[in-house]
């Protein structure tokens, strides 16, 4: 289905869900009312790092109101193991560490305790009577510390692996690996110019709107269920029926409407102690995270520190690329350097490269993936380098970039060798947007460029859809929606049937209601559940040429179908005649299909960034931003517009505000809303998009997925643009105006 | 401990409702947990995210930061009590056909915060509309379709009058 003759695919339908999420109908994580529902409240420690001694519960239970108190010791006791539950392979003890802390607290807002009680107040006075002993050890909040020979340790028996094997040694860092491409010494003896930078980035916040709620019910029959703000009802399931020692067949997940997520909701954090808490009460029990515990204790993104150094001959290409990089992972191992590993130099093909990445613990929340994890903190480090080479060489940075791109056939230093990408065409369209050429108009004014890659996952995916007598058919998918999937998934079950999208319904449902879906993450859901879709419409396709087969006394094979109708000769019943016909034809018709696609297609985006620098503050002003993204085939090109002005906002906030401002004792001192500035409708100007189409070969509508790549560039844009502004470059996340006013002092003497 | 409740006589979406409260409840928990008004959002509980916006008395307020007891004999407008007679009102409208919705959380308080911003100036600039609008944070869209939409919303409402 190789042709641009689309009727659905590439329209901008109104969102199937749109009406109930205007209207305040939608049901988001917190929304469900229960019968004998209770309010959680759960307790968290202090401290950044210390010893649990004791835990004396008994004024709690003892609190009028209250009824269930639960701590670690209310979790299953087993040895510990490798457990993956889609996430990749992770050790049981720290997915349950994480949940409720064992015998040690490894960061400030490390749950302690929970309690159930008949009100959210209630529940929150009658934690603050639990007695927990600490004995405070010393902390380690930052990679360069955690990484220093004496540094305290976060886990007596955490031993490195180094270059995928374990050695004995003792310390913070989880993993240490390399990725070796050609001969970087050879290829940096053939460079003219060399250039040579050190990064640092903080840790910031997914900042999704809605804090992690979740409902669970401990039913009398001995099954979970829980409904919840998740990404992956799947993937919840699983966590959660490790986490809780039981088969997934007892738990049940039930997807709420998320409330924004970005990578943040993967994981399971209120979810198993709501459930523990209603086995003890016998009653459900609701927890609703409060925004101060959102930021303290569930995912941020990794702080990191990062060298690159890359050397180009003078006729501009890039001969050698190295970068070391170490990423905090918080409390327990994860940091995601290896996805950051993959991206740094993605966009590039260069010769000898040699990556080095360190996954280091600190005594920090537990890191989650945020919107292409580990992408935006390499992407900020290599292509401020690439642009700084541009600019000692006298070539134009996008020039620069176009003689030194990606493109199919080209071996990244990780291993695969690139099918058809867009990394030229972006660039391309990047030189040729009106922005490139516009007059700054003004002092103090700069324009900067990046790009940035990311490589897209794939899940599996299943999708049924269910044939209506009118013509309209229900479509049962697996995904959770977190921003109009449901429509660009039905788009694609249209596209296949020949009928509008608004004549397809479609639910996302719970797990024992479809077929086993992975999490929506990895910009995979248009692309996998997409997909499904479209082999559950053929499915149909296939089943109602059977029917008219019968009816016209044919063979099915002589049945054609397209532009809507079937066909035979003369003959000719259109989809929605047919499905009229259904009940004297057989009965009921149910499409269905299950995916598991082997490759994605990775996306490249750029970003032409104009700031305004106030020379007397060092605020930094955004003046004009425009993305550039492959999206291979938007499906609904409103959706994709969307996603590449949303990640262009989250990456000027990294870029210029957003921080955890930590104090010396590991504690967070500006966990609400006012004081992590995430951007304001003042802060950002209208956001341009221009949407590059080079289809993916391996799916077939073309489509490569496109959530995640448009934060990558946007911190290493806005730092080039501060450059060409005021003639300092930031290596430091966020340049805020202390950041910027200093390096102009510096920079002035 | 046991808290004494309290009956508040109040107005919310044009009918007048009657309810108890502990004095320490919010308006926003009033809202949600006693009368069911779940559209009205919680994103934070301090006043930082606008997710919780109602209008009182014609002023947009946070309802986090309003106590259930303090609404007695006031007139509330939720995000409930925008769409008229089974019709939306033009603002979701157009945040349906701009796709001004991505998550849907912040959505509520945006399109009650702008109502009242409509109700007061029926042609804001794109400068009014941002810094009337600054107070609703959205992580999601990057602003740039709420700001098209409720252009779009402004310019049809005025349409109508004329």
């Amino acid at each position: 289905m190789k042709t641009d003759d689309y009727v659905v695919v590439g329209t901008r339908p109104i969102r199937h869900d749109g009406a109930d999420k205007v209207t305040g109908r939608a049901l988001f994580g917190a929304d469900l009312q229960l019968s004998g529902l209770l309010d959680g409240y759960v307790l968290r420690s202090p401290h950044a790092h210390a010893r649990i001694r004791r835990i004396d519960v008994s004024k709690a239970l003892a609190f009028p109101g209250v009824k269930a108190v639960v701590t670690a010791a209310d979790l299953p006791q087993c040895p510990d193991r490798l457990v993956d539950y889609g996430e990749g392979p992770m050790r049981l003890r720290h997915l349950r560490g994480n949940i409720l802390a064992g015998d040690k607290v490894l960061y400030k807002g490390h749950a302690v305790a929970a309690v159930a009680a008949t009100s959210r107040h209630v529940a929150e006075e009658a934690a603050g009577l639990i007695e927990v002993d600490y004995e405070i050890l010393p902390c380690t909040l930052t990679v360069v510390e955690a990484m220093r020979e004496g540094a305290p340790l976060l886990h007596d028996d955490l031993r490195t692996v180094e270059f995928g094997e374990e050695t004995g040694s003792v310390s913070n860092v989880a993993e240490h690996f390399r990725h070796v491409l050609g001969n970087a010494d050879q290829g940096f003896a053939e460079a003219d110019v060399i250039v040579e930078r050190e990064f640092h980035t903080v840790t910031v916040h997914q900042g999704y709107l809605e804090p992690q709620a979740a409902t669970a019910l401990w039913n009398n029959d001995g099954r979970v269920h829980i409904w919840c703000s998740i990404q992956g009802a799947f993937w919840a399931r699983d966590a959660i029926s490790l986490i809780l020692g039981l088969p997934p067949s007892r738990v049940k997940v039930t997807p709420m409407e998320v409330g924004g997520a970005f990578g943040g909701k993967i994981r399971v954090y209120v979810e198993p102690v709501a459930a523990l808490l209603s086995k003890k009460a016998g009653r459900p029990v609701r927890i609703v995270m409060p925004r101060r515990d959102v930021f303290e204790a569930t995912g941020p993104t990794p702080g990191s520190y990062t060298t690159v150094k890359m050397g180009a001959r003078t006729d501009g290409r890039i001969t050698a690329a190295q970068a070391y990089m170490a990423y905090e992972a918080g409390a327990y191992p994860g940091a995601m350097v290896g996805f950051g590993a993959i991206c740094v130099f993605a966009p590039y093909d260069i010769p000898n490269v040699v990556i080095d990445g360190f996954d280091v613990v600190v005594n920090k929340p537990s890191t989650a993936p945020y919107r292409a994890p580990g992408a935006t903190q390499a992407a900020f480090a290599a292509e401020s380098v690439v642009d700084e080479l541009a600019e000692r060489l006298g070539i134009d940075p996008i020039e620069f970039r176009l003689k030194n791109a990606a493109k199919e056939g080209t071996r990244r230093a990780d291993g695969p060798k690139y099918p058809r990408i867009g990394c030229l065409e972006v660039l391309e369209a990047m030189k040729t947007h009106p922005h490139y050429t516009a007059p700054l108009g003004g002092p103090n004014r700069g324009r900067g460029v990046a790009v940035g890659f990311w490589f897209n996952f794939t899940f599996p995916a299943s999708c049924t859809i269910s044939v209506n007598a009118d013509g309209t058919v229900g479509l049962i998918e697996g995904s959770t929606d977190l921003s109009g999937t449901r429509t660009s998934i039905a788009m694609q079950a249209a596209e296949v049937l020949g009928i509008c999208a608004g004549d397809v319904n479609p639910t996302v449902a719970d797990t024992d209601s479809i077929g086993y879906t992975g999490v929506t993450a990895g910009s995979h859901t248009t692309f996998d559940s997409g997909w499904a879709a479209y082999e559950a419409a053929r499915d149909v396709i296939r089943q109602m040429k059977e029917r008219a087969a019968l009816l016209w006394g044919l063979d099915p094979t002589s049945i054609e179908f397209a532009g809507g109708a079937f066909r035979a000769g003369e003959r000719a019943l259109t989809f929605k005649e047919l499905c009229a016909r259904m009940d004297e034809t057989g009965g009921p018709i149910i499409g269905r299909a299950t995916v598991k696609p082997a490759s994605t297609g990775g996306s490249f985006a750029g970003n032409i960034v104009d700031v305004e620098v106030d020379p007397e503050t060092g605020k930094v002003s955004i003046l004009r931003i425009t993305s550039v993204q492959d999206a291979g085939k938007a499906i609904h090109p409103g959706c994709v517009e969307g996603q590449m002005q949303g990640g262009a906002a989250q990456g000027v906030g990294w870029a210029l505000n957003e921080e955890y401002f930590m104090g010396p004792e590991g504690t967070m001192l500006n966990s609400s809303l006012l004081d992590y500035r995430t951007p304001t409708s003042a802060d950002l100007p209208m956001i341009e998009t221009l949407i590059v189409e080079v289809p993916n070969p391996d799916h077939p509508f073309g489509v490569r997925g496109v959530g995640e790549a448009p934060i990558v560039a946007p911190p290493a844009a806005v730092a080039n643009a501060i450059n060409r502004a005021v003639g300092v470059r930031l290596q430091r996340l966020p340049m805020n105006p202390p950041a910027v006013m200093e390096a102009i002092w510096k920079k002035k003497g | 401990m046991t808290h004494t409740l309290t009956r508040v006589r109040t107005t919310i979406n044009g009918e007048a409702v009657e309810f108890l409260c502990e004095p320490r409840q919010s308006l926003l928990e009033c809202l949600r947990d006693i009368l069911g008004l779940t559209g009205t959002k919680e994103g934070c509980n301090d006043g930082n995210c606008g997710a919780c916006t109602v209008i009182m008395d014609g002023r947009i307020v946070n309802s986090c930061l309003v106590l259930g007891v303090e609404v007695e004999g006031r007139e509330i407008i939720t995000i409930e009590g925008i769409a008229q007679g089974g019709r939306l009102h033009p603002l979701q409208r157009a945040f349906l056909e701009d796709m001004a919705v991505q998550c849907g959380f912040c959505t509520p308080g945006f399109i009650v915060a702008v109502k009242s911003l409509l109700d007061q100036d029926a042609n804001p600039s794109e400068e009014q509309i941002r810094q009337w609008l600054a107070n609703n944070l959205c992580r999601c869209t990057g602003y740039d379709k709420i700001i098209h939409a409720i252009r779009q919303a402004a310019a049809e409402m005025q349409e109508v009058k004329v």
